[in-house]
């Protein structure tokens, strides 16, 4: 069955878009993260070396990237137990205006603090 | 299709999302707590060693990731590429395993001593 473009005005098909792709990215970056945090293994020193390169602007901005996929990947995926197991209520239909603030809230939060 | 196969990851798929939402939130509390001020490994590592309850927690984690990824690329991998199948299936068991083998690793790395 082909799906029909008329769907892809709607933002449900957005949220859609943005939970897969922000799955496969994270997905991607696991082995990456595993990878990082294993160099502890060889003491306190080569994680450092690691860090000092974190240090960078354009690596704090990917992680911030990185930490809004994280955020919306959540609140996206609350979104869809909540209506998945939930009886269909009006309210649901904010679900997606609020996965939005609060994705955008965690990336305000780590851009203050962290980047 | 095998319709309880489907069933069973579909399953697994909700139930790993469930705890994993409870764990990305306290790991997103944890980043943005942590990196205040910057990170070093030091610093990093004065915490974790030897804190068994943070220990499981990030291990139980590592598990359930290891669970929720794979079958999300399975269903990539279905709708966006037509790929599937018992070979398509097999892989993404090995690549699970992999996951959780990788990232247990790394959780021995930072929290035993």
């Amino acid at each position: 069955m082909k799906n029909d473009w008329r769907g892809r005005q709607h933002p449900g098909f957005w949220a859609f878009v943005v939970h897969r792709l922000s799955g496969l990215l994270l997905t991607l970056f696991l082995p990456w993260h595993f990878w990082v945090l294993g160099k502890a293994l060889n003491g306190s020193a080569a994680l450092d070396g690691f860090l000092r390169w974190t240090d960078q602007p354009l690596v704090k901005w990917s992680e911030l990237a990185l930490v809004l996929l994280l955020a919306a990947h959540l609140t996206g995926g609350v979104r869809l137990l909540l209506l998945e197991f939930l009886d269909w209520r009006e309210w649901q239909k904010a679900l997606l205006a609020v996965a939005t603030v609060a994705t955008l809230a965690v990336g305000v939060a780590f851009g203050l603090y962290v980047v | 299709m095998n319709a309880r196969l489907e069933a069973r990851l579909w399953v697994a798929q909700r139930i790993s999302a469930m705890a994993l939402g409870l764990f990305v939130l306290i790991h997103l509390a944890t980043i943005v707590y942590a990196m205040r001020g910057g990170l070093s490994a030091a610093e990093v590592l004065s915490r974790t060693r030897g804190n068994a309850p943070l220990a499981a927690f990030y291990a139980l984690f590592v598990v359930s990731v290891s669970v929720h990824a794979p079958i999300g690329l399975r269903a990539i991998l279905d709708e966006w590429f037509a790929l599937r199948g018992r070979l398509v299936d097999w892989l993404l068991l090995v690549a699970g395993l992999a996951l959780a083998a990788w990232g247990l690793r790394a959780v021995a790395a930072v929290f035993a001593g």
